[in-house]
């Protein structure tokens, strides 16, 4: 096995679909006859046509694993069948080197009437298996998806969820030298899903993978390289992955703030991000280590307490990742009759870089009661050079120490 | 190491590359064309008490409605030279083999849709495990048949020996029919519906329940007509009656066989095609 073999090579791949069924028919049927004759120009889109793929080219090597995102619809998937030979590309080439595994639906060939003990037979033969290979893996196959005690009932009787897991549990047996996963981990408990991942780690390293999914966090994790498509084009390619997320995640520009509870004792007036660098379509920039500086003005209506503040930061994807601490006796938030107005400050906030926005609830200080919440009421970016996933980019000091004087401690 | 290059359909490519990968493909679906015939026959009968039984019922009843018709004289049938039962049982079970092979390549292809837009697998599978089926459900029959003919009081001969020949004469005429067909089939379920309509009229142009020999623009219709020539030698092979178009079912054997081949290309190209335009 030579390192930096390129397994797949694709070369201005282009794709067109039909949005009529009766149109997408006819063009299907001139497909059947039209080929032998050849005259055609392909570029041409035929009414109601359009480019589902559009003009990408990408190599993965041996041990790279690229990533592909975009907006449902973009073209992934239809790439991926070119890819995997489903279906012929209308125009440029794909060549692939080696054993293809392709993870695009767990289960094929499933029978529901049979059991899964046959249908362990019946996956694997699709996957290309002999029966004697399956024979030798069999109980690997059964433990690995923890099914045994229900190994010998019909697979109609499974979850959803027992039925992924026998479908990887198989599919985990392939070698490939190319692997093709289509977002089908998405079922499974959780603890099944990190095994799948553990799998595919100890797959990677001598595989090329072509990995589509929705979820940033295991694009991050897993790919080397990345294609975020847009309307069957490739809007951003390169080894940037960080980049081409943050990219996907402002296509999907605030949504808008939303009041997701109020008692109508406050209504919300104001609330800004102070102190910023700058702000590029309505998005206020800062920079790691800045300040973050909110301020907030709400009426009140018929609140005579101070409430407490709960503010928190989530990022794109709508996971709360930091809450700022609550206000001190000494801090004295004071509220009139009309008005409930204050800032907070947070001083060098290390959050890595990205766009993150910011959830506010107001509850009572004494019970504890909602009074007031709205989510995503305000948004920002942090600028930094380096693209890293996790959420926070800690600063840090190195210095050298000797192993002894450590241990001594 | 395996290599495989996909271009856009109307590329130019060398035949004899294509029936290099034919012939690859052919030789890797074995395991899976029979990983998926027991697929179908354990699912088939799993799920009902009758079993095999309903591989040979709907031509078996046709086969009584004919009896009935003519034993009571409702249809008046010229002689037929063995005992009209015999003759008819015959006859309805040979041309279910025929009707079963012609709709299979349409059946199995449509029936594995779903597998087909998820997984590439050799689809040359789908088709050996159509004939494996179409086989298996053909050898009960003959079975059935022999067991049958006997019962009537018909007394097979030497030409027995050639029955072989006969039902595979049969089943790759079917079989070479609807492979042709299925391209079309896959794009318009119109072909799925019009098939059983043509293979009934097929059928009375045919000697399976009765034989015309006073009418002679009929009775040439009929001896031209293909199927004819596959169920007289079938039925001349368990009866013992002389082989009357001997010549016309030995010369469609290899007509058969090339159309078998350009019906196989044709397939193997229209799949992608058919994929695309299902479940894009």
């Amino acid at each position: 096995m030579e390192e930096n073999e390129v397994l797949v090579k694709v070369e201005n791949v282009s794709k067109k679909f039909c949005k009529d069924l009766k149109k997408s028919l006819k063009y299907g049927f001139q497909d059947l006859f039209g080929a032998f004759s050849s005259k055609e120009t392909e570029a041409e889109l035929r009414p109601d046509e359009f480019w589902a793929v559009r003009n990408i080219s990408f190599t993965v090597k041996r041990g790279e694993c690229l990533g592909l995102i975009g907006h449902n619809g973009a073209g992934k998937s239809t790439l991926l069948k070119m890819i995997n030979g489903l279906i012929n590309p209308d125009e440029g080439s794909i060549e692939m080197r080696g054993r293809i595994g392709a993870l695009i639906e767990l289960g094929t060939g499933f029978n529901p009437i049979l059991s899964g003990r046959e249908n362990i037979y019946n996956n694997g033969a699709i996957l290309g298996f002999s029966k004697k290979e399956i024979d030798g893996q069999l109980e690997n196959i059964i433990d690995f998806a923890e099914l045994r005690s229900f190994i010998d009932m019909p697979v109609q009787n499974y979850s959803s969820g027992m039925k992924v897991r026998l479908g990887f549990a198989v599919a985990a047996q392939m070698q490939p030298d190319i692997l093709i996963i289509d977002e089908v981990l998405a079922v499974g408990d959780l603890g099944f899903v990190l095994k799948c991942f553990k799998t595919i780690d100890t797959i990677i390293p001598n595989t090329a993978v072509i990995f589509v999914s929705h979820s940033m966090p295991m694009i991050s994790r897993i790919c080397s390289k990345i294609i975020l498509m847009e309307k069957g084009r490739a809007e951003v390619q390169g080894n940037q992955v960080a980049k081409a997320i943050d990219r996907y995640y402002t296509k999907f520009a605030n949504n808008g703030s939303n009041v997701v509870f109020s008692d109508n004792s406050v209504k919300l007036i104001k609330a800004e991000i102070t102190q910023t660098r700058d702000e590029i379509n309505g998005l206020k920039q800062l920079h790691w280590g800045d300040d973050l500086s909110l301020n907030f003005c709400f009426e009140n209506i018929n609140l005579e307490q101070t409430p407490e503040f709960l503010i928190s930061i989530s990022d794109k994807e709508q996971r709360p990742l930091a809450l700022f601490e609550n206000y001190k006796r000494t801090d004295d938030i004071k509220i009139t009759k009309n008005e409930i107005s204050f800032n907070v400050v947070h001083n060098e906030i290390r959050l890595s870089k990205g766009v993150y926005s910011i959830n506010i609830a107001l509850i009572k200080a004494s019970n504890k009661e909602p009074i007031f919440r709205v989510n995503s009421i305000l948004e920002f970016q942090i600028i930094h050079e380096d693209d890293v996933w996790p959420p926070f980019l800690l600063n840090a000091k190195y210095g050298n120490d000797l192993c002894s004087e450590i241990t001594k401690i | 190491m395996q290599i495989k290059i996909y271009k856009p359909s109307n590329s130019k490519v060398k035949f004899r590359d294509i029936f290099k990968d034919m012939w690859f493909d052919l030789k890797n679906s074995r395991d899976l064309a029979w990983r998926l015939s027991v697929r179908e026959f354990k699912g088939q009968y799993r799920q009902s008490l009758l079993g095999a039984f309903w591989a040979f019922i709907t031509p078996l009843m046709s086969a009584l409605v004919w009896i009935f018709l003519n034993a009571t004289g409702a249809v008046k049938i010229s002689d037929t030279g063995i005992p009209y039962p015999a003759y008819v049982f015959t006859g309805t079970m040979l041309w279910s083999i025929l009707t079963e092979s012609v709709n299979m390549p349409l059946k199995i292809t449509t029936g594995a849709k779903g597998m087909l837009g998820k997984i590439n697998f050799p689809k040359e599978s789908l088709l050996v495990s159509g004939f494996y089926n179409v086989a298996l459900n053909s050898l009960i029959k003959i079975v059935l048949i022999i067991i049958g003919v006997l019962a009537l009081g018909v007394t097979p001969n030497f030409q027995l020996f050639f029955l072989p020949i006969a039902i595979i004469g049969i089943i790759l005429f079917g079989f070479t029919i609807g492979l042709l067909v299925t391209p079309i089939g896959m794009l318009y379920t119109d072909v799925g519906r019009a098939l059983p309509m043509f293979m009934q009229l097929l059928m009375y142009l045919s000697p399976v329940v009765y034989t015309i020999k006073d009418d002679e623009i009929l009775s040439k219709i009929i001896n031209l007509n293909p199927t004819t020539a596959l169920i007289t030698t079938g039925r001349s092979s368990l009866t013992g009656l002389p082989f009357e178009n001997m010549s016309y079912f030995m010369i469609m054997i290899p007509i058969m066989l090339m159309l078998l081949l350009i019906g196989w290309f044709f397939y193997r190209f229209s799949i992608p095609i058919f994929v695309e335009r299902s479940s894009g």
